[in-house]
């Protein structure tokens, strides 16, 4: 704004969600030379090849598994649940902050998602599918997992509607193709842009394939919008109803320490707390890799720490919930699986996990720690492991040992339980890296519309109109930043 | 082809073109201005409808398949239990409710505009590469009853426009 701020203006306290000094043209190049950049970086190159010997390790895991069943995993009888749901709830968790930002933001005309929303959506689709890697071989036969879908076959057999693990196939399948869908629309004018700043004919015809022709026509845009905020609207309740089915999965069954109202809130909570951990795990180095301070500032981070502050504690009113349920419902089995809980054998777990997603988090009450960007960092590795051991104290510790002791036994992890759950972080990592190198990884053109430039300003139209301001004084943008 | 550097400019000509009476006008931005669909005569989409239509197709087959696949084609006795246990199909519904409207909404909005779309006359101006960056643009088209070479072209000249071109076919 050249005519700086005016008197009565009310001056915003807060740190911009915008760096200052940019105009349309300095977005585009700044966001669009990432991926036009010639090369690679070392520390891309670096980072890539990391996370690809992890996503090849994954691969490896997987064949043996396929080849040899999945008795190559520690589960038994009865902990028949292990490594496999507690990565699965996990991943699925994590994709949750993506659409939360994306989605539920927008309603809610929180302009600062603007700049992380497409990252997000873009971790929220990796998650998904990570996620989804663990059911599909835990059926133990991965190649009859069409069985899992509705399909006319000559057996004449159907599935069981009535299960939450059929419910689950659905809302995990249909959260995987709307969120691609979410990305893919919000990302097609972006593509446009890449295609019309592209500088060879290569990149013109990929950019120009993805682009689908986009023209930026104001009718289009129109349609765009409102399709835009009708996939958000549809999304939000999607995005609360997966992982309360998810949290079905445990609820309708019988077993202590899974049969409790509590759990669809719950583990809502608990996704969009450890989904916005990971956000700033990932956001917070690639920020600073690619200088994109000016798109993802302070006022974003400081956002998200609060954001976490908030689930983290409905998280642990969770806990503190389930020890009351287990106390108040006088029931032996419900007492004895609390008991077993905090000081079994597996007693040790309970604890790290209060810690890393209890007391470290309370951190964040502290200004000093929201505005320090290793700190915060630490925080998020803390609740990232948190999360990951709630879902082990859930699911393990309640299964180890349930009703009856002559059928009690111990679970044990093998290598190939770790090497698959690296292997998926590796997996991940392996689809951001290329994300961010090859796909605008902050939307373009929604960080113009945040542009001041980019307002209409409706005195000026009512006097274009009318003819009394000469057009061509309008201060035409500065180029090159 | 008219081309305007700042997005007030293009509204504010949008309305004037209006106005004149011409009514087969186009505008390009680089980003959604509400104000510049409204100038030129666009109000409503139907994508809202669409999406309506295909959220209740979905739910309504949704619940059809796990009645028919539960009570009809495949009925399993459990202790007696009904076989169309509705709250227990409510998770499935909704989610083919949710699975059918996004795809009305996303298919619906791209059919609707003509996309995909990969020529159109619009691209031959060299100009219009900054459409998706930094430039606006109103476009009469040839077809408009009002249309004619000379008189539009002073007439888009004299809103303001930096620079006003022709668009082949």
């Amino acid at each position: 704004m050249a005519d700086g701020i005016q008197k009565h203006e009310y001056v915003d306290p807060r740190p911009p969600v915008l760096g200052p000094g940019h105009d349309l043209r300095s977005v585009t190049s700044k966001i669009a030379d990432i991926v036009f950049m010639r090369g690679f970086q070392k520390g891309w190159v670096f980072g890539f090849a990391v996370a690809f010997l992890g996503a090849l390790m994954l691969f490896n895991t997987i064949a043996y598994l396929v080849l040899k069943g999945i008795g190559i995993w520690g589960n038994n009888i009865p902990v028949g649940w292990a490594f496999d749901i507690i990565n699965f709830v996990w991943w699925i968790g994590i994709g949750h902050a993506g659409t939360l930002i994306s989605a539920i933001l927008l309603l809610l005309r929180q302009s600062w998602r603007n700049s992380i929303n497409r990252f997000a959506e873009a971790m929220t689709l990796f998650a998904v599918a990570c996620a989804g890697l663990f059911p599909a071989l835990h059926t133990g036969r991965p190649w009859m997992d069409y069985y899992l879908f509705p399909l006319p076959n000559t057996m004449g057999m159907w599935p069981n509607f009535r299960s939450p693990l059929m419910w689950d196939v659905f809302a995990v399948s249909t959260y995987a193709t709307v969120s691609a869908l979410f990305w893919f629309l919000g990302l097609v004018p972006d593509f446009a842009t890449m295609r019309d700043t592209a500088k060879h004919k290569w990149q013109k015809v990929i950019f120009g394939m993805l682009s689908m022709g986009w023209r930026g026509d104001a009718r289009h845009w129109s349609r765009y919008e409102t399709a835009y905020l009708l996939l958000a609207g549809l999304s939000t309740p999607l995005v609360l109803s997966v992982h309360t089915i998810v949290s079905f999965d445990f609820s309708i069954g019988i077993v202590p320490g899974w049969h409790a109202t509590i759990f669809p809130p719950y583990f809502v909570a608990g996704a969009v707390y450890a989904g916005f951990a990971m956000v700033l795990t990932i956001g917070i180095p690639v920020r600073k890799f690619y200088h994109l301070e000016d798109f993802i500032t302070v006022r974003h981070i400081r956002n998200m720490c609060k954001v976490m502050l908030t689930t983290g504690l409905i998280v642990c009113y969770g806990y503190a919930l389930e020890a009351f349920f287990g106390w108040y419902s006088g029931n032996t089995y419900e007492l004895f699986m609390m008991k077993n809980r905090m000081f079994g054998p597996y007693g040790y777990m309970y604890w790290l996990l209060i810690l890393c997603n209890f007391l470290v988090p309370q951190l964040l009450w502290f200004k000093k720690m929201r505005d320090s960007l290793f700190w915060i960092f630490v925080v998020c590795m803390f609740i990232n492991v948190g999360m990951w051991l709630e879902r082990f104290v859930i699911i393990v510790m309640s299964l180890n040992r349930d009703f009856l002791p002559s059928s009690w036994r111990m679970y044990r992890p093998t290598v190939f339980d770790f090497s698959m759950f690296f292997g998926t972080i590796g997996f991940f990592l392996t689809l951001m890296f290329l994300f961010i190198r090859f796909v605008p990884m902050i939307p373009i053109f929604e960080i113009k519309v945040m542009l001041p430039e980019a307002k209409v300003d409706e005195h000026k139209v009512e006097e274009l109109t009318k003819g009394k301001a000469p057009v061509g004084v309008t201060p035409v943008p500065q180029f090159g930043d | 082809m008219a081309e305007f550097d700042d997005p007030s400019a293009v509204v504010a000509a949008a309305r004037q073109t209006y106005e004149a009476g011409y009514r087969r006008i186009n505008a390009y931005s680089p980003y959604p201005i509400e104000e510049l669909s409204e100038a030129i005569g666009y109000h409503k989409n139907l994508v809202p409808l669409t999406v309506l239509v295909c959220g209740i197709l979905g739910g309504l087959g949704g619940l059809a398949l796990q009645i028919w696949t539960s009570a009809i084609a495949y009925p399993i006795n459990i202790g007696g239990r009904p076989l169309i246990s509705i709250p227990a199909f409510i998770p499935v519904t909704f989610e083919c409710t949710v699975l059918l409207a996004a795809f009305g909404a996303f298919l619906g909005n791209l059919l609707m505009s003509g996309l995909p779309r990969p020529y159109h006359p619009v691209f031959n101006v060299p100009a219009f590469s900054r459409a998706s960056q930094d430039r606006f643009f109103l476009c009469v088209k040839a077809d408009d009853p009002k249309f004619n070479v000379t008189g539009t072209r002073a007439f888009l000249a004299g809103l303001g426009a930096k620079e006003v071109s022709d668009v082949e076919q």
